[in-house]
């Protein structure tokens, strides 16, 4: 349908649409008509990507000078491929309805190993080895060596990409990753390189966060974007995670072992040149006087990562002289290694600040800040030089450069923990050095300030106001939508006690009574035998999801379950997982029934979906808070106390409900999908954990289900899937949560959405 | 005397049947005993008619035969020969040896025929039915009967036998029991051992490969009993001496190489989630964690072993089932890929690969992403575009019913105005895209609609509905069954007239006579009196109750009457 959104003429791929969808477009359309951020919740399965893709687009195409480009960011690489299926889906209903393919060009953006299509480095499985393949066969080196000596292999897709591929802008249209294969193998062009050229121009660019908020990469990849852009980061709950992992570093003793070897095995390098062609290291020793800035301007091949720190704060100076000989680097590297692998050698936990780690390495080893600093480029212009072929060997070294780089650049909002052991296991020596991020919008700032609009979206985002906060910035628009639904398609329900009364909480204390246990496991058999189909689990980390399950099996839960469905649980290792969740798909599938044990801020439960039969009900055991124990969570509580005044209760209780609303919202994924909610702790239906859910779940959650034992909860379960069961036709919807194009221009509907939408 | 007529194959004296002496006569095709000196014969049993012969065990003081039969009677015979216990055995042996030579050339085709015919007719009460109405009241006999395609779909789908899946609790539910001494006592089925070989086939080398070579039966369950199967949180061990440590071993190997050979779906492939950083140490770059306490290990292995057992009792499941339902379980198969076209295909178009390889997965993969993001509700269902077009020669026929040919001579002289409903008819099966007939004119319209309303043309003989409420229910039950046993005749009788083009056989001519002959009977046995029945209890109907079962009979005969006249001139 074709409909307009505040005098906005959107073309919409579909013959009907949901109110809420619309209201999220009125919404959209406000930020980036401010040209300002906004932040945006809306329920999964309520068609945000698409709504999302269609008000941007249409903006595109009517404002062409004022939104120039859209990046979106999604998480998982399904994900990716999901949106770029709907941006074809969009742009072939324009074509329908015009008669021409509209002006623009979607492309996707993703790793090596996704995209490459040499017959022998595509067959790696793992990222890694892929890349260090790739870099191996199209380094500049490489191929300058190649045009005196044929023998040497190079990529003849690369190749071809260099000759022709650059001269031409891809055509207009949508590329998946598979598209974008199969245009690179019709051309001989190598996919990858095409589609990181193709990202520059391309209007549409569909990659992952990595790629914008990892500075490592975004330096090499994504810093000629045009800023007259739009950026949306989908699925962003979890965002301020990954922009803390982006400039995070842990260091262990085997890193250190690792970075010694390189280290060893670049020295004997260096000595071998300065043997056989001094002149090439004395003309990389005439380039850093001019600066590496000019170096920088190398090959695209050559770099594989960037600077790790932010592009503001990359210093546009000399090189130290100190650090520009190849042999004094190394030396000067060799101290800094030999300094952490002291500070490693501990009985005690350490946590002091950047500035004061500094210090003592200016003390102990005499290393100053400033060359410090230059590390991490001073190492890759070396290894440039040295022609390494396969820089995935010296992995370990780039990470301690890394480390040396950030922690002489950022002073504030880090911190440097040592720990000497695990906290479980004290008597295994097992020494980490966390150099830890603890302010998310250090990553985020730039983003902010760089483009025009940032959008972040996610089905669970609840409590809206947290994000500004941790993020440090200032939507304009800032919304929450709810569901409408023609019938009560979720049942989130509060599970207090067992049919013995017993409460039922995982909190420190009762989290490992037999009652406890027993409870929780007679509430998922009796659940397991009234639901059909597949049963989802979360428990609140792996060791309490082993220790359930060894009890459960001696007090012959198991044996009940599996009488009813069969039994799959997730592990710790993910391909074991995957082979795991597949069998619980075909069990599934096939009316088996199955039930599935995980684990919330496991992999599972950040990215697959249960939808329809495979998620009829989901239970949540207890509050997943992360392990408040550990030190970098401590030392970053007590940051954002200090920083944003954010309250330690308050972030910790917000980061677990985020992520039981996002466990349980799995179960749901789409108008016509229906499930159970099943929140399985005492503490749940207080009112500081209850009002954190997100609206749509909140709004299901009666009074009336707050408190109830296993037994009642049962009861409501068999009711309320006997009336699910009843066929659902369009017919039932329209009007309500489906609406026509006619009724979508009545003025009621139109005062109605705009009623929904909550203004925070 | 029915003994003079057949051959004695074996008289053997001095037998005694309930305290009478006699001689046992085994003949040709049956058992019988006669008293000492009497002509009578006592005891006779068809073969047919025996199910077993049992024997005395050698050491017993009574040298004895039994035979059971298939009712479930047994008749005794005591060998006393005078002459002592070797005779005697040699006596009985004599008879067994002859029984065991007779008594298999019987037994085939009563057990395996008779059972399932019988047990048929008790299954379906319609089967019965037809049964009491053709062949006991003997209009056809019983080997055409069961020669009716009707019946023929019953026997022959019977014996594709479905297999039981395989419970996922059926170790637990192994419920042990104790003996009272501080032993433990295991009660297995044939079925949880069939459940056990299915899901571990490990098990079921190990079984075959030791029993009974190596250990008993019942040593090798005790084993099983004592590993790591039944109990999951005891740790297989390693050591040669454990039976079934290298089962634990192969099973892990079974599943790692299933892993390898399984193209994940990319909604679940978790490794392939997340986008790697090229050239850093990730995290799973670290070496396994050893394990750190016992405990933990412990409840892994266990873990483990619950997700092992899972997959292993679908996969039991789903052997079986998958030849049957190939295409029901599309779905499932596309997660189901074999590495041939996986592995290579995750990186997409190699130079060596041919077009169509590239083209299998790719859809596939596209299908799911489509299938996950297909939102059913926004769409408006399209379906209307394939419908199959309806297509009749003739439009009469259809909207009057195929009684009419026979009818008309008699009912009716005025022909309904078809043109309407012709052109109504022409409006929907061409113009169908759009939804409304058109191109029909108002009074047509209105013409059309008289004769479809009560009391015109088309309404004449829809009273169906108030037919239903005036017969009461057992004329109605017998009516049915008229219907049924009537409609079986007639089906058969009209296969047997040649299809057009293919050459008609005397075969065929002979079994429609049969047919044609059977068909009058049932009218004579069964038809006639119930008319005759009707006409004294429900007068106003009587007639028109039957009068469809006599139209197609009529019509069948005419058609015979044609066709005999046709061969005949042939002829």
């Amino acid at each position: 349908m074709k409909l307009t959104v505040d005098g906005l003429l959107v073309y919409f791929p579909y013959d009907y649409i949901y109110p809420e969808q619309y209201a999220y477009m009125l919404e959209l359309k406000r930020a980036l008509d401010a040209k300002g951020h906004g932040l945006l919740e809306m329920p999964s399965g309520t068609g945000k990507t698409i709504s999302l893709l269609s008000l941007i687009v249409a903006y595109m195409i009517h404002n062409p000078h004022h939104v120039r480009k859209l990046i979106y960011c999604s998480r998982t690489v399904p994900e990716i491929e999901k949106v770029l299926e709907e941006l074809k889906n969009l742009i072939k209903y324009y074509e329908t309805s015009q008669g021409e393919k509209p002006s623009l060009t979607g492309v996707v953006l993703t790793s090596r190993k996704n995209l490459c299509i040499h017959p022998d480095v595509s067959k790696e499985r793992e990222g890694k080895l892929v890349d260090g393949k790739c870099h191996s066969l199209t380094a500049s080196y490489i191929r300058d060596r190649h045009e005196t000596d044929s023998e040497v292999p190079i990529c003849q897709f690369y190749e071809g990409f260099n000759r022709e591929g650059k001269e031409s802008m891809l055509p207009y249209g949508v590329y998946t990753i598979d598209d974008m294969k199969q245009y690179g193998a019709d051309r001989n062009w190598c996919p990858y390189f095409l589609s990181r050229f193709a990202i520059i121009h391309a209007e549409i660019v569909v990659y992952s966060y990595h790629y914008l908020l990892d500075p490592k990469i975004a330096e090499v990849v994504s810093k000629e974007l045009n800023k007259e852009a739009v950026v949306v980061f989908d699925e962003a709950h979890n965002i301020d995670t990954v922009c803390i992992d982006s400039l995070s570093v842990k260091v262990t003793r085997r890193t250190i072992d690792r970075s010694t070897m390189a280290l060893q095995q670049l020295e004997k390098t260096v000595a071998q040149i300065r043997e056989a062609d001094a002149t090439r290291l004395s003309l990389e020793y005439e380039q850093m006087l001019e600066g590496l800035r000019q170096v920088a301007a190398q090959r695209e091949t050559d770099a594989v990562l960037g600077n790790p720190i932010l592009p503001d704060d990359v210093l546009n100076e000399v090189v130290p002289g100190n650090i520009r000989n190849a042999e004094h680097f190394l030396s000067f590297l060799k101290r800094f290694i030999e300094y952490i692998k002291t500070r490693l050698r501990i009985q005690h936990v350490v946590q002091e600040s950047p500035a004061g780690f500094l210090k003592d390495v200016a003390s102990r080893v005499c290393i100053e800040r400033k060359p410090l600093r230059f590390c991490a480029s001073r190492l890759t212009s070396l290894m440039k030089t040295l022609e390494i072929p396969d820089p995935s060997n010296f992995s370990s070294l780039t990470l301690i450069t890394h480390l040396a780089t950030l922690v002489s650049t950022y002073t504030k909002g880090f911190t440097i923990i040592i720990e000497p052991f695990d906290d479980k296991t004290p008597t295994v020596a097992n020494p980490i050095l966390h150099f830890s991020c603890m302010d998310s919008s250090i990553a985020m700032r730039p983003i902010f300030a760089r483009f025009q609009s940032v959008i972040i979206t996610s089905g669970t985002l609840s409590p809206l106001d947290m994000y500004p906060k941790i993020l440090d910035f200032n939507p304009v628009v800032m919304s929450s939508f709810t569901m409408t639904l023609a019938r009560p398609c979720i049942l989130p329900m509060i599970v207090s006690k067992g049919s013995d009364q017993v409460a039922i909480s995982s909190k420190y204390e009762t989290r490992e009574d037999v009652a406890v246990i027993r409870n929780y496991g007679q509430l998922l058999v009796e659940i397991s035998a009234s639901v059909p189909d597949g049963v989802v689990c979360f428990f609140t980390s792996y060791l309490y999801l082993e220790s359930v399950v060894g009890a459960w099996y001696d007090q012959g839960v198991v044996a009940s379950l599996q009488r009813h469905k069969l039994l799959f649980i997730e592990t710790q290792d993910s391909a074991e997982t995957s082979f795991a969740l597949i069998n619980f798909i075909k069990a599934c599938e096939s009316g088996r029934g199955a039930v599935l044990l995980s684990v919330a801020r496991g992999k599972v439960s950040e990215g697959v979906d249960f939808d329809h039969h495979l998620g009829r009900a989901v239970l949540m055991f207890g509050i997943p808070y992360v392990f408040t124990q550990s030190r970098i969570l401590k030392a970053r509580l007590d940051y954002l106390r200090d920083q944003f005044q954010i309250r330690e209760n308050d972030f910790l209780t917000f980061d677990a409900m985020r992520h039981a609303a996002q466990c349980v919202g799995r179960a749901l994924r789409g108008k016509t999908d229906y499930g159970i909610m099943i929140f399985a702790d005492k503490r749940f239906s207080r009112a500081d954990k209850r009002t954190k859910l997100p609206r749509w779940i909140q709004e299901h959650l009666k009074d009336s289900l707050c408190n109830l034992s296993t037994e009642e909860a049962v009861q409501i379960c068999k009711r309320w899937l006997r009336q699910m069961a009843q066929p659902f036709t369009r017919e039932d919807q329209l009007g309500v949560s489906l609406l026509t194009l006619q009724q979508l221009q009545t003025e009621e509907q139109q005062e109605k959405i705009e009623k929904q939408v909550i203004q925070k | 005397m029915t003994t003079s007529s057949e051959d004695v194959l074996l008289s053997v004296g001095y037998v005694r049947f309930k305290k009478g002496y006699g001689t046992l006569y085994v003949m040709n095709q049956r058992l019988a005993w006669m008293l000492e000196n009497s002509d009578t014969v006592a005891v006779s049993h068809k073969y047919a008619d025996i199910k077993t012969q049992k024997i005395s065990p050698v050491g017993k003081p009574k040298v004895q035969l039994q035979v059971v039969l298939h009712d479930g009677s047994c008749s005794t015979f005591h060998f006393v020969n005078p002459a002592g216990a070797e005779e005697q055995a040699k006596d009985r042996d004599q008879v067994k040896m002859l029984l065991q030579n007779l008594l298999p050339k019987f037994k085939r085709q009563i057990d395996g025929e008779l059972e399932m015919k019988s047990r048929l007719l008790s299954l379906h009460p319609t089967l019965k039915h037809l049964y009491e109405d053709l062949v006991i009241s003997k209009v056809i006999n019983s080997e055409e009967y069961w020669n009716t395609p009707t019946l023929k779909t019953y026997t022959e789908s019977n014996n594709v036998k479905q297999e039981a899946g395989v419970s996922g609790a059926f170790l637990a539910d192994i419920q042990p029991q104790t003996d009272g001494c501080n032993g433990l006592k295991y009660n297995l089925t044939q079925d949880i051992i069939d459940a056990i070989f299915k899901t571990y086939p490990a098990v079921r080398k190990k079984h075959v490969d030791y029993v009974p070579n190596k250990m008993t039966e019942a040593e090798f369950w005790t084993k099983f009993f004592q590993s790591h199967y039944f109990h999951r949180d005891r740790i297989a061990s390693s050591s040669s001496k454990d039976l079934f440590g290298e089962c634990a071993k192969l099973d892990d190997q079974a599943i790692a190489s299933a892993m390898k050979h399984t193209t994940l779906d990319l909604t679940v492939d978790l490794p392939q989630f997340t986008e790697s950083i090229p050239l850093l140490p990730s995290e799973d770059d670290a070496p396994p964690e050893k394990d750190r306490g016992d405990s933990t290990s412990i409840h892994r292995n266990m873990i483990k072993r619950f997700n092992q057992h899972s997959i292993m009792v679908l996969k039991a499941s789903h052997k079986t089932n998958s030849s049957n339902n190939n295409n029901s379980s599309s779905k499932t198969t596309n997660n189901n890929k074999v590495v041939e076209n996986g592995v290579k295909e995750a990186n997409g178009v190699t130079e060596k690969r041919t077009a169509d390889e590239s083209s299998t997965e790719a859809p596939n993969k596209k299908q799911r992403i489509l299938e996950k993001l297909h939102y059913e509700d926004l769409e408006d269902s399209g379906s209307n575009e394939d419908m199959q077009e309806l297509k009749l020669s003739k439009i009469e026929r259809y909207l009057l019913g195929p009684s009419t040919q026979t009818h008309q001579s008699n009912t009716y002289t005025n022909p309904p105005p078809l043109s309407a409903l012709a052109s109504i008819c022409q409006a929907w099966s061409s113009g169908q895209q759009c939804w409304r007939p058109v191109r029909v004119s108002a009074g047509a319209c209105v013409a059309a609609l008289g004769e479809l309303s009560p009391g015109g043309a088309l309404m004449r003989h829809h009273h169906a509905a108030s037919m239903a409420q005036l017969i009461p229910p057992d004329v109605k039950s017998e009516l049915h069954r008229i219907y049924l046993s009537g409609g079986e005749l007639l089906r058969e009788l009209w296969r047997c007239f040649p299809q057009p083009g293919s050459a008609d056989t005397e075969d065929n001519s002979a079994r429609a006579e049969k047919f044609y002959e059977a068909l009058l009977r049932f009218r004579n046995v069964k038809l006639r009196p119930f008319e005759e029945k009707m006409l004294r209890d429900l007068t106003p109907l009587a007639t028109t109750l039957t009068r469809h079962m006599n139209q197609m009979i009529d019509t069948a005969c005419a058609k015979y009457a044609m066709w005999q006249q046709r061969q005949a001139k042939l002829r």
